[in-house]
């Protein structure tokens, strides 16, 4: 497939709001069931091996008119549950039989209450993640969650996965893993050749997919990529932080990168890369994710930061692994983990020196004029202070 | 405004708090230790065991909108980056840190020797201190209380809380205060609080009572201050709980309502039952608004965010550590939708409630998130319409008082309503 072809694929993907392509791998396995989880993070790998299509719930985007979403939400709450509400009321996450809430805040939260009542022949589980790296009681406690897990979710879709059978997903995922790496450091190396609408697009093609599925279309890209090489532009580099929950509407990624930014590093749909090495597939395999969890180097929002310091170098630290000139804080209205963040990593980003700007999104804004001027001066100034 | 009258349990706590607060000021100077904690899942009875101090920034900022000085500190915050869509008990934290840290007793607030992040029932909890560890050279200590998503505590999660205070937060208050941990000595003041445990369930289930002695909700949240913050689990707590109790039992004997800022209500004429926390920049008059129509809350979700005690839960001197993990998995903001619903419609059934109002506020998606849900679910269960208003814990700017008056004016009139079309 060309570049233009797998882009128009992953577009379809993520414009359906009906997760056709959900409904066809059911229609196709009629004794396998499809289950859903929420951002961020999600042991995914649990899922597949008890046989389940995992599927990332991210809301309707600016797809989607909300009419019985904002009857459940006042005006002051994000715009993500209320648009997985209306997913939900409308029938277009019928096809779920399990879903997951992860620990990202209190509307993730309360809304797994929400689904008990609303939906209770769905099975729901609050993921309720370790929130120091303690390789005692935090790794006892975390295994517990999963091995509780795994019974929960064997019990749902008839299949009790053996523990080859969870090695092996833990295998594809750390693939998964892998490829999206590759696909980052590509686009951290050419940014002009993997431009973040394109990125971004297969990625979220990748959340309603098998992971097999998702490695293949991936390997295709990567091929396409280098069989059609773009021409670098006098853009600058940027990191996005702050849209790691409520994904930004995709007119909002084109803005930013029209208005001269190459984004080199971001936090959309972190819940892929939220294990930033590779689970070894050859131990006790809910043993060793949750070992995975505990020495996990990631530093998001929605995890505690156990070094004091932690916070004010982040920023220091991505723009340099990035090569970056600057930072957007892209942040959705109301999110508690970004907007409670943002001032220490913004103080620690201007402590180093390094230029920032911060503007507020929801997930269905449909005017980025504002969001283009904002992004366009902001990498002019940092051409002209390059230039200085 | 006329001054507002006091029974006399509430000038008892004024004078506990305010030599709380003198101990704290001079705590530099007498080398008592600080530990700075939040209301949910506060471990008061491990801190006191170890002779430190508690500090629970929620009260100071309660404090602050009441004395109407959180505006200011939150446009204080905000001037310095923090977003206006955040919790503003956080915000007016940290304004008044940087103005100069003067607590509700008027005198400076002492840094903390340590931060206690008790992890209850609040993500904002996270990074609240976060945020004053930023301001603050002192060590802190995550103290992670699992969320009942499946309506109960599990064993599993028992364990691991008690390994957390074993591992963690013991070590870590030995190491800040110097002293080693005396089991005894907890035990002594678990003891404490139990006794005043019982004593505040008395007061809460006179609310049964009709007509109500206590106000559930605007009353009660200064009932449940001692407990909620510096004094569960000691001898002033126990002296306050038992001189409240005989006050309440007095007034239900002789079939008195409960006092407001006003004056004794009498003639009480609507029963409420109230989810979510009170507005505090204008408490008394919000709470006037109530009065003036002779509706008493006779019970509330809010008032059990720092314990839920009236379902038989005391602490327990004969198992120290797994007590304080059972109260911190109680707490109300630890649970579920489903089993908050469930206290509620137990509510009202209970207290003999004729209406329930959820109050709604900006700053707080723990109780806010999933209040409209909770609305359509009472009112399935019960039969009896809710009312729903909105304002903010201590931003003035999310307190519209004519909104407010005319929304609870239209609910007295349809609970009035229904009695009509009840009785015609």
């Amino acid at each position: 497939m060309t570049r233009a072809e797998l882009v128009e694929w992953a577009r379809d993907i993520y414009d359906d709001l009906d997760f056709t392509v959900v409904r066809q791998w059911l229609a196709e396995h009629p004794t396998r069931k499809a289950a859903g989880y929420l951002p961020v993070y999600a042991p995914r790998e649990l899922l597949h091996a008890t046989g389940f299509l995992p599927v990332g719930v991210h809301g309707g985007g600016d797809r989607l008119e909300i009419i019985r979403g904002d009857a459940f939400y006042q005006s002051y709450i994000c715009h993500l549950p209320r648009s997985v509400i209306e997913l939900a009321q409308s029938g277009r996450l019928d096809m779920l039989s399990a879903v997951l809430f992860p620990s990202t805040c209190d509307v993730i939260r309360n809304l797994s209450g929400m689904w008990k009542l609303l939906y209770p022949d769905v099975y729901v589980r609050y993921i309720d993640v370790p929130q120091v790296p303690d390789p005692g009681a935090a790794a006892e406690f975390w295994a517990g969650e999963l091995n509780h897990l795994l019974d929960d979710l064997a019990g749902v879709s008839g299949h009790r996965p053996t523990d080859d059978e969870l090695r092996h997903s833990i295998a594809v995922y750390n693939e998964t893993r892998e490829m999206i790496r590759t696909l980052y450091a590509l686009r951290r190396e050419r940014p002009w050749d993997v431009p973040t609408e394109e990125l971004y697009l297969l990625l979220r093609a990748g959340e309603s997919i098998p992971p097999e599925t998702f490695l293949a279309r991936a390997r295709q890209y990567l091929a396409a990529v280098e069989a059609d090489p773009k021409r670098p532009r006098d853009n600058s580099r940027v990191v996005i932080v702050g849209a790691f929950c409520e994904q930004p509407p995709l007119g909002l990624i084109k803005s930013i990168e029209r208005a001269g930014c190459y984004i080199v590093d971001d936090d959309f749909l972190l819940g892929n890369r939220f294990l930033t090495h590779d689970v070894p597939a050859d131990a006790n395999p809910v043993r060793a994710l949750a070992d995975a969890f505990i020495r996990n180097d990631m530093a998001s929002s929605v995890l505690y930061e156990i070094d004091p310091m932690g916070k004010r170098n982040l920023m220091k630290n991505r723009v340099a692994a990035a090569s970056a000139d600057g930072i957007i804080f892209a942040t959705p209205s109301f999110c508690d983990p970004a907007l409670l963040d943002q001032p220490m990593l913004r103080a620690g980003a201007e402590t180093a020196g390094i230029p920032c700007i911060a503007f507020k999104y929801a997930e269905n804004t449909g005017q980025f004029q504002q969001f283009r001027e904002q992004a366009g001066t902001f990498a002019d100034s940092i051409k002209l202070w390059g230039a200085a | 405004m006329a001054e507002a009258l006091k029974d006399r349990s509430m000038v008892l706590q004024k004078e506990m708090i305010a030599n709380h607060f003198e101990r704290l000021a001079q705590a530099p100077e007498t080398g008592e230790k600080v530990v700075y904690t939040f209301v949910p899942g506060n471990l008061t009875e491990l801190i006191r065991s170890f002779g430190a101090l508690p500090v629970l920034p929620e009260i100071n900022a309660l404090q602050s909108g009441m004395r109407k000085l959180s505006g200011e500190y939150i446009a204080e915050a905000e001037r310095a980056g923090h977003s206006e869509d955040v919790c503003t008990y956080v915000k007016c934290d940290i304004g008044m840190m940087r103005a100069g840290n003067i607590g509700p007793g008027g005198t400076k607030l002492p840094k903390p020797d340590l931060l206690l992040l008790s992890y209850t029932g609040c993500y904002t909890f996270m990074k609240w201190f976060e945020l004053l560890r930023e301001e603050y050279d002192c060590p802190t200590v995550m103290f992670h209380v699992p969320y009942q998503g499946d309506g109960k505590l599990e064993p599993e999660h028992r364990e691991y809380m008690l390994r957390q205070l074993r591992e963690q937060v013991i070590p870590a208050l030995e190491k800040v205060t110097g002293r080693k941990y005396d089991e005894e000595k907890l035990r002594h003041h678990l003891q404490l609080s139990a006794m005043a445990e019982d004593d505040l369930v008395a007061v809460l289930q006179a609310g049964k009572t009709v007509p109500s002695p206590i106000d559930g909700y605007f009353g009660t949240v200064y009932y449940v201050g001692p407990i909620f913050s510096a004094f569960r689990g000691t001898q002033e707590g126990v002296d306050y709980y038992r001189a409240l109790r005989e006050e309440v039992e007095e007034r239900s004997a002789l079939g008195l309502g409960p006092i407001t800022p006003e004056g004794p209500l009498e003639g009480e004429k609507y029963r409420l039952v109230v989810e979510g926390p009170p507005n505090w920049t204008h408490f008394r008059d919000f709470w006037k608004m109530f009065a003036d129509e002779k509706a008493v809350v006779v019970a509330s979700t809010y008032t059990k965010v720092g314990g839920t005690y009236d379902f038989g839960f005391r602490h327990d001197p004969n198992d120290p550590l797994g007590t304080m993990a059972d109260y911190c998995s109680g707490c109300y903001t630890n649970l579920n939708l489903p089993a908050r619903i469930d206290m509620i419609v137990r509510y009202i059934e209970e207290y003999k409630a004729d209406g329930f109002l959820i109050n709604s506020v900006k700053s707080c998606n723990s109780f806010s998130a999933g209040q409209l849900m909770i609305l359509r679910e009472v009112e399935k269960r019960t039969g009896i319409p809710g009312a729903f208003i909105e304002s903010d814990l201590v931003d003035p700017r999310y307190f519209s008082a004519a909104n407010i008056k005319n929304r609870l004016e239209s609910y007295f009139q349809m609970i009035d309503a229904r009695r009509a079309g009840r009785t015609a």
